[in-house]
């Protein structure tokens, strides 16, 4: 029975760190898809989405308006980002964009140093956060609202990709660049459109986890490399495979930190990421592809 | 007769589903000028990538001077005696010219990290070696005068030459060329012609990819066809000249620009 | 005639090398006690920093993860002298011989990857290593960090003052560089750039890509790995939040500042990044008072992009030939000054 109970509590955590995992993994495969950037500094508009969102909620702005502007004003961050960092060096190597992600992610976290300081801060939960009791374990709404809002969102975004115009002309633009051209949509604004929707995508992500785990101007590291390790089991290429990923890293880690310890959660899923790596590369669910001569 | 070089027996690739080559036999006596052709996508590069351990067959086998080279890594195989150029130009282009070929003398010199580091007796005479190897190499294809430039400032048809003075730096007794002439004008095609020809009388082999025909049947000694991964013809220029299977092959595809 | 110019390949000639030696050993007695010690904390950077400019600017592979090896040569130091009271130079092999170990048990498996996944799985090696920095209690001191590190000391001398350590670091530094630059300038050098060049072509003319990958790797950890031991030694007190990954993004933000390309750009991404950092810490709180270090890590997130988009090759190329100017060498032609790199950006091919 506690077995049980400390089980279905694990579980519940699980998810519910996997959900926000999920959101910004999605924004990585999205941006790999359409730049073949991996983005580092996708988990740094996690943390400015909760600041922010933090922010307008304490200047009395009802919540539900603080959190629609803290998304907009982050997707407009994204957007810029793309604009001032991604586009002009859209013709250097690899290794260079990483970098440059790299730098916006360390700028972000500098500023948000500047603007909100080093103390960790808290959103209120959406809702009144009674716990529910589920077969001996809490449940708390909050988590509800996590999984919700995040499976919503990744619908919205399946929908996006498949369903709407522009959303299709993305995806044309991934499988076929003149294509995409010829739905006279230019593939330089490909990059901008997938940028962007991953930072609103990122911004959810924060906002919805600050209510349970807080905020700080650091939080974007972590789970930016937890939603990699998620995105690299999908391959990078894979959406649905990245979100099956980012379960299991949040169910793993809640394991880890409930059965065992705290100290080495990360370890052991960067030992996870490594172990993918090195078995297979392409991720578990990928087939093999290779540069042509 | 000439001892056999390469040796290649049913050699075969799929990429997931699409099975790229299919059961190619074929071999190559030394000091020949084998062509292989087929239309686009027949496979012709995949079979080089196989041939040069680039791309792992699914089966098959390749021997060379009578050892198998099947599964064994590009660099072993260059050491074997095999070298290559690439369709899509590979040069280094973070290096210059002189460099690009003196790279191709690896294989042929021994120094390493500490011996270099510290700069031991014998480095430097290497060095020497190794850059006149490589003015060598450069001026058989005609560049020399461009041995101190970067490489990524030349032209195409001269980046071409440098990668076949590349491939040929290590002295290998196979050179296989993806599409040599490709991007080259008739004059520069001439020239590398002749620069083949002079090489094959120096005793090296070569296998080649090209959709010139006038070349193809200009220089080669035998002739390979690949369709659609598999082969369907071999023999001399005259004979598949005539053959009809290799007619009807570029017939089907005659409306390509690629086509005799 | 043609056979003289192998000489005119690589510059090798040491001019200007001695001159900056002369300056390098007349400035500590000009310079007041905190620049020294500034100049020390430059030295040991570059030391890093120059081990990491043969992996990422020649071979072309980037590492996110170089902290970890700095500090796995910090604790073995630690601990052996530390803890164990054995002589310095133990400490050091050590750490030398335990990132040898780590670097190839990493680098077989990582070195096999490219871009996107070697970023991630070299980030992923140093998360993990700084964790047991801080999960290792017993050994590390752990969060609290490791206390009362002796001073340095080889073969009876001790190395207790700052000047003393200052001319340890500086000639390992011009060491190191002199070792890198005579590799680079060889066979070895050639195909490490071949790689970057063009890995498949560097393969099919007979570079075994794998093992010159491992070796500069393992070259680039050893590096690291000496300068994380003398900066124990320095320091005399270390913690885990000394090898974050964010100084593993430090080291890489001086490679490309200094320029990767360039085997003087490691240095010289370490004297700028830590002349600036001084400079801005003293700048930034006369304009704004209530700002602290963050405003830092603005600027090199800033500057770092700026340097990637704008001046892809990092100062190296333009200090080089301001360099060359001052020592009055003629400059020869552009191939002779330095490698023709024009995407002498960090890492792969296109
Ligand atoms: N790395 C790869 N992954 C998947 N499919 C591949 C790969 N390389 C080649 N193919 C496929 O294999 C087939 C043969 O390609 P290959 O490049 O060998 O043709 P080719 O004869 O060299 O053509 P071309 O004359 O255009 O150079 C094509 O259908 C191609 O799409
Ligand atoms: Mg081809």
């Amino acid at each position: 029975m506690e077995l049980t109970s400390q089980f279905i509590q694990l579980i519940f955590s699980g998810l519910t760190i996997g959900s926000i995992y999920a959101l910004v993994a999605i924004g990585f495969v999205i941006t790999y898809n359409i730049t073949g950037v991996l983005n580092f500094a996708q988990g740094d508009f996690a943390m400015l989405g909760a600041m922010l969102a933090i922010t307008f909620v304490s200047m009395d702005i009802p919540m539900g308006l603080g959190i629609i502007l803290s998304i907009g004003i982050v997707v407009l961050v994204g957007g810029i980002f793309e604009r001032t960092a991604i586009y002009p060096a859209r013709n250097a190597s690899l290794p260079t964009l990483i970098i440059i992600t790299l730098g916006v992610a360390i700028a972000i976290r500098g500023l948000a140093i500047l603007i909100w300081g080093t103390q960790p801060r808290s959103l209120p939960p959406f809702t009144e956060n009674n716990p529910i009791n589920v077969l001996n374990a809490v449940l708390l709404p909050q988590s509800i609202w996590a999984v919700g809002i995040s499976v919503v969102s990744l619908i919205a975004m399946h929908y996006f990709f498949n369903k709407t115009f522009i959303g299709k002309a993305v995806t044309a633009c991934v499988v076929n660049r003149s294509a995409a051209r010829l739905m006279g949509i230019k593939p330089e604004w490909m990059s901008f459109i997938s940028i962007a929707v991953s930072a609103g995508l990122g911004a959810i992500a924060g906002i919805i986890i600050a209510p349970i785990s807080g905020a700080t101007y650091e939080m974007g590291l972590m789970i930016g490399m937890k939603a990699f390790v998620a995105a690299v089991i999908g391959g990078l290429t894979n959406a649905p495979a990245a979100i099956i990923g980012a379960f299991m890293i949040g169910i793993l880690e809640s394991f880890t930190e409930g059965l065992w310890t705290s100290g080495y959660k990360d370890a052991i899923s960067f030992a996870l990421l490594l172990l993918v790596l090195f078995f297979m590369p392409n991720g578990l669910f990928a087939k093999a592809t290779g540069k042509r001569v | 007769m000439s001892k056999r070089l390469l040796e290649v027996k049913g050699l075969t690739k799929a990429f997931g589903g699409v099975v790229a080559v299919s059961e190619v036999d074929f071999h190559l006596n030394q000091g020949e000028i084998v062509a292989v052709i087929g239309p686009n996508g027949a496979g012709k590069t995949t079979l080089f990538n196989m041939i040069t351990g680039v791309l792992p067959p699914t089966s098959g086998q390749v021997f060379f001077d009578g050892k198998e080279l099947t599964g064994k890594q590009p660099y072993q195989i260059a050491e074997a005696g095999i070298t290559r150029t690439f369709q899509n130009l590979q040069v280094f282009e973070n290096m210059s010219v002189i460099e690009n070929v003196m790279t191709g003398v690896h294989c042929r010199l021994k120094t390493g990290f500490l011996q270099a580091g510290l700069r031991l007796m014998g480095v430097k005479k290497e060095e020497q070696q190794a850059f006149d190897i490589a003015m060598s190499c450069l001026e058989k294809v005609g560049i020399a005068d461009l041995a101190f430039e970067p490489a990524e400032v030349l032209p195409y048809g001269n980046q071409r030459l440098l990668e076949i003075a590349r491939a040929s730096a290590s002295s290998p007794q196979l050179i296989l060329l993806d599409e040599p002439m490709a991007g080259l004008n008739p004059q520069e095609s001439r020239q590398l012609v002749d620069i083949i020809k002079k090489k094959r009388e120096e005793g090296m082999s070569f296998l080649f990819v090209e959709h010139d025909m006038e070349t193809v049947m200009g220089i080669s000694d035998r002739i390979v066809v690949i369709d659609y991964g598999k082969k369907i013809a071999e023999g001399t220029p005259a004979e598949i000249y005539e053959n009809e299977k290799v007619i009807a092959a570029y017939l089907g595809t005659e409306d390509e620009e690629e086509a005799i | 005639m043609n056979h003289s110019r192998v000489n005119d390949l690589y510059n090798r000639h040491y001019g200007g090398l001695f001159l900056f030696i002369v300056v390098l050993a007349i400035v500590p007695f000009f310079v007041n006690s905190f620049f020294l010690s500034v100049l020390i904390l430059v030295g040991l950077y570059a030391i890093v920093t120059t081990g990491l400019t043969m992996l990422m600017g020649y071979a072309g592979q980037i590492s996110l993860g170089h902290a970890a090896f700095y500090g796995v040569g910090a604790y073995a130091s630690a601990v052996m002298t530390g803890t164990h009271g054995m002589p310095g130079i133990v400490g050091v092999l050590v750490g030398v011989i335990l990132s040898i170990v780590i670097a190839v048990l990493i680098g077989i498996p990582t070195l096999k990857l490219k871009e996107n996944y070697l970023a991630l799985a070299t980030l992923g090696f140093g998360i993990i290593i700084f964790t047991f920095f801080k999960e290792l209690k017993e050994i590390t001191g752990g969060l609290n960090g490791f206390f009362g590190i002796p001073s340095f000391s080889l073969f009876g001398f001790s190395f207790d003052t700052d000047l003393k350590f200052y001319f340890l670091i500086w000639v390992l530094l011009i060491i190191g560089i002199l070792f890198s630059k005579n590799v680079i300038d060889s066979r070895v050098g050639r195909a490490l750039r071949s790689i970057h060049g063009s890995d498949i072509a560097a393969n099919s003319i007979g570079v075994n890509i794998q093992q010159y990958k491992l070796k500069v790797f393992v070259l680039s950890a050893v590096y690291a790995s000496v300068a994380g031991s003398l900066y124990a030694h320095y320091v005399t007190f270390i913690n885990p939040n000394l090898f974050t990954a964010m100084e593993s993004i430090n080291f890489l933000i001086m490679v490309v500042i200094g320029g990767s390309a360039n085997i003087w750009g490691g240095m010289i991404g370490a004297i700028v990044y830590v002349l600036l950092n001084e400079l801005l810490k003293d700048i930034v709180p006369v304009f704004f008072p209530n700002v602290g270090g963050e405003f830092q890590i603005v600027f090199f997130g800033v500057l770092l992009v700026a340097i990637l988009i704008y001046m892809p090759q990092g100062l190296a190329p333009t200090l080089g030939k301001l360099w060359g100017r001052l020592v009055g060498r003629k400059s020869k032609k552009q191939a002779v000054t330095g490698p023709p790199n024009a995407d002498a950006t960090v890492g792969g091919s296109k």
